[in-house]
């Protein structure tokens, strides 16, 4: 995904899924899932719930002194040999790797899977600059052949069949690509390995930065995140300011509940420590380092109490896994680099309520995801929060409403804060509602319920409990009738008043 | 002295589930609980709080606090999801310190979901119905989640003369309801719906029985539309049942 989207219109895109993606993301999800539940099992769900308060803490208490981590981090990584840069939004984050990019002549460029320089579009901004890039994740690599963005934060291929990329093998590098996993692999390794060897800049995101040691932490499962920042001569790095721990204690924590909620294991095949440059000429590793600390929104997404907890987040993409709305529509219908309930939450916040209003409605609140994720985040509460910014506004953002839903909602807050409207109201839908009723349900209302009935038939209204209840009683009854002969006057009324209306309107005519 | 419930009847409940609150009377009734009926009640707020007007969800939660703050004893109603949103959002919306703060915190710690009340304050399991019966169970997400009540409802079931509790796969997955989620968009919320209807169909149960109306408007909707001969039931109405 390289360009940074103005609108995202959710509801259009879910219509436009290709009909096979749910059983697809289906079956990727349910598999780790499955083998996360398995390594969650081992551990025991006791120590697997303190696990997960332990790194909330941790987070949270980074997030609450993210300026002295960051500053220790600074001071670390220049110990170290490394040198800083700090982005306050995408643009400046691009235009340092450029500036860098140009400084060293840099031709090809290699990356290391990287959600943040997706958010950025850092890709589009080389290339167009003249500087070829290749990802070098399996799954980025052909993502970035397919010409689209990921569709899971993990997992970026998920909504492609091992066929879908044979076809684009064959089709993209001309070569006789057999759908075997394999040999697919085969095919791509041949590729990267020239890739890695000519290549001039290594470009890395992060996991984890440790504060205390100015260490940047991968976690990777193919090995190509190490050749990437072993073996040009230039590495750089772009990682949120989110992404630094205090110290390599707080890292431990955070590193056990990582692959096992990611993935389901234990461990990823490989966790690398990288601690600036190499230091002498005798030793492996890019003769430089460059960290470049990316804002581009997250310290305007502290500034909200509730919603602040969406930066506790390590990327693990089990919130995806577990959610029946993903699970259903695929990363793509996001509109944006994140997806699922971390995308609902982050990505709305990052590109504002103007670009991404619909987000924190695309999920039924079911709170699969809360109880899932590592680092507790409160998702349908951080969600209902956003909510309450699209529709109302508060002290961050403007609201954007629809001025008819603002109406809307207004007149439904008028009938239920005022019981005597309320129960005329239910009592007259029993009426109103007879010439849609069929069978007991009424399978087409107008439109804005027609939404509901697009899905299937709504219930027929049929409030009679009060009645029931009160007529159980004398002094009930007694009080029935008195409501019932308040309704009838109430209906009177409103039918004389259409009467009187109706013939004005005659006289007027005429 | 008897025991009191108040009834919180609901707005989905009272315009949808006549036959389930009158079963809940009677259920309540033949446990010895007093039941009253506080006039005045409308809805709690949360169709407002939910869509993103929470300043909007005030006035209905002030004339729900209005309303049963006068009362005593249990408030009890037959839906997860409104006593989550009333025991974990009320005390966010009026301010600490505001005498509307200390009526909600007071009405907070009495409200309860019917399962929950029947299981964990009057430690009844056994409410000597009947239903012989093929039943399935799916776990509604407030009432599950935001609750925390995984086994009460289905205690109650299993304590159900004749009846006969046969699993449902992904039972803790949404149905898509979600209120407003499924007008905004019904056709993810149609996908999630179809999921658990083809799961209800596969269980081989007469019944699926769930605790909240919102979960089995939109489940018995989609079974209808299906023409599934499968009925989704609220809890309280087999409990009813003799």
């Amino acid at each position: 995904m390289n360009e940074i989207p103005t609108h995202i219109d959710f509801r259009t895109n879910v219509q436009h899924v290709p009909p096979h993606i749910p059983a697809s993301i289906r079956k990727a999800t349910t598999k780790f899932l499955g083998t996360r539940q398995a390594v969650v099992d081992v551990l025991g769900d006791e120590r697997w719930q303190a696990l997960r308060q332990a790194a909330h803490d941790i987070r949270l208490h980074t997030l609450q002194h993210l300026d002295h981590y960051l500053t220790r981090l600074e001071e670390q990584v220049h110990a170290a040999g490394g040198v800083v840069h700090w982005a306050r939004d995408a643009a400046e984050a691009n235009q340092i790797v450029l500036d860098l990019a140009h400084e060293h002549q840099v031709k090809r460029a290699v990356k290391v899977k990287s959600m943040a320089t997706e958010e950025i579009g850092l890709n589009h901004a080389l290339q167009a600059d003249g500087i070829s890039v290749m990802e070098t994740d399996l799954a980025e690599f052909i993502i970035q052949l397919a010409g689209v963005g990921p569709s899971h934060i993990i997992v970026p291929a998920i909504h492609l069949t091992k066929e879908d990329i044979a076809q684009l093998f064959t089709r993209k590098l001309g070569v006789d690509a057999p759908p075997d996993p394999l040999k697919l692999c085969e095919i791509a390794r041949t590729r990267l390995r020239e890739a890695f060897l000519s290549a001039d800049l290594g470009i890395s995101g992060a996991n984890f930065l440790v504060a205390e040691t100015g260490t940047l932490v991968i976690v990777t499962n193919e090995g190509n995140g190490r050749m990437c920042t072993t073996m040009p001569p230039l590495h750089i790095a772009v990682v949120g300011i989110d992404k630094v721990v205090p110290d390599l204690e707080s890292l431990s924590v955070l590193l056990k509940l990582l692959p096992r909620s990611a993935t389901g294991q234990k461990m990823s095949a490989y966790t690398s420590f990288i601690t600036g440059p190499r230091r002498s000429e005798g030793e492996g590793g890019p003769k430089e380092f460059h960290l470049v600390l990316l804002d581009n929104g997250r310290t305007r997404i502290l500034q909200d109490d509730v919603t602040r907890e969406t930066l506790l987040c390590i990327r693990c993409g089990v919130c995806l896994n577990v959610c029946p709305v993903y699970n259903n529509v695929g990363g793509h219908a996001y509109g944006f680099a994140y997806s699922g309930p971390i995308g609902a939450m982050l990505s709305t916040q990052l590109l504002g309520m103007r670009a991404a209003a619909d987000l924190p409605f695309a999920s039924s609140l079911c709170g699969a995801c809360a109880e899932y994720c590592p680092v507790k985040i409160p998702v349908p509460e951080i969600l209902l929060r956003l909510r309450r910014r699209a529709m109302e506004g508060d002290a961050l953002e403007r609201a954007v409403a629809p001025a008819a839903i603002t109406s809307g909602a207004r007149l439904g807050t008028l009938a239920f804060s005022h019981p005597w409207l309320y129960e005329f109201g239910t009592q007259m839908l029993k009426y109103v509602q007879a010439p849609l009723l069929k069978n007991g349900w009424l399978p087409n209302l107008p439109p804005p319920a027609n939404r509901w009935t697009l899905a299937r038939p709504f219930p027929a209204f049929g409030a009679d409990f009060r009645a029931w209840f009160r007529n159980r009683t004398p002094q009930g009854r007694a009080r029935e009738q008195q409501r019932k002969f308040g309704i009838g006057v109430i209906a009177a009324g409103i039918v004389a008043l259409a009467a009187f209306l109706l013939a004005r309107r005659k006289k007027d005519e005429r | 002295m008897s025991v009191r419930a108040q009834l919180f009847i609901t707005c989905l409940g009272e315009n949808f589930f006549s036959d389930t609150l009158k079963g809940m009377v009677r259920v309540l009734e033949r446990l010895g609980v007093q039941c009253e009926m506080p006039e005045g009640q409308t809805c709690c707020g949360q169709p407002f709080f939910n869509s993103g007007f929470q300043n909007g969800a005030l006035a209905p939660a002030r004339q729900f606090i209005r309303v049963f703050g006068k009362t005593d004893g249990y408030i009890v109603a037959p839906s997860g999801s409104c006593v989550d949103f009333v025991r974990h959002h009320y005390l966010q919306l009026f301010p600490t310190g505001t005498p509307e703060h200390a009526r909600a915190k007071e009405i907070v710690a009495r409200t309860f979901e019917f399962s929950e009340f029947l299981v964990n304050v009057l430690k009844v399991e056994d409410v000597g119905a009947v239903f012989p019966h093929k039943v399935t169970y799916h776990a509604s997400c407030h009432l599950l989640r935001g609750l925390g009540l995984r086994e009460e409802p289905k205690q109650l079931l299993r304590a159900v003369k004749g009846l006969e509790l046969v699993p449902l796969n992904e039972e803790e997955t949404c149905c898509g309801f979600g209120g407003v989620f499924s007008v905004v968009y019904p056709e993810v919320s149609q996908a999630m719906m179809q999921t658990k209807v083809n799961n209800i169909q596969a269980s081989g149960a007469e019944y699926v029985v769930a605790g909240d109306p919102g979960c089995l408007m939109n489940i018995a909707g989609g079974l209808h539309k299906m023409h599934s001969p499968i009925r989704a039931l609220h809890l309280i109405s087999v409990l009813a049942a003799q």
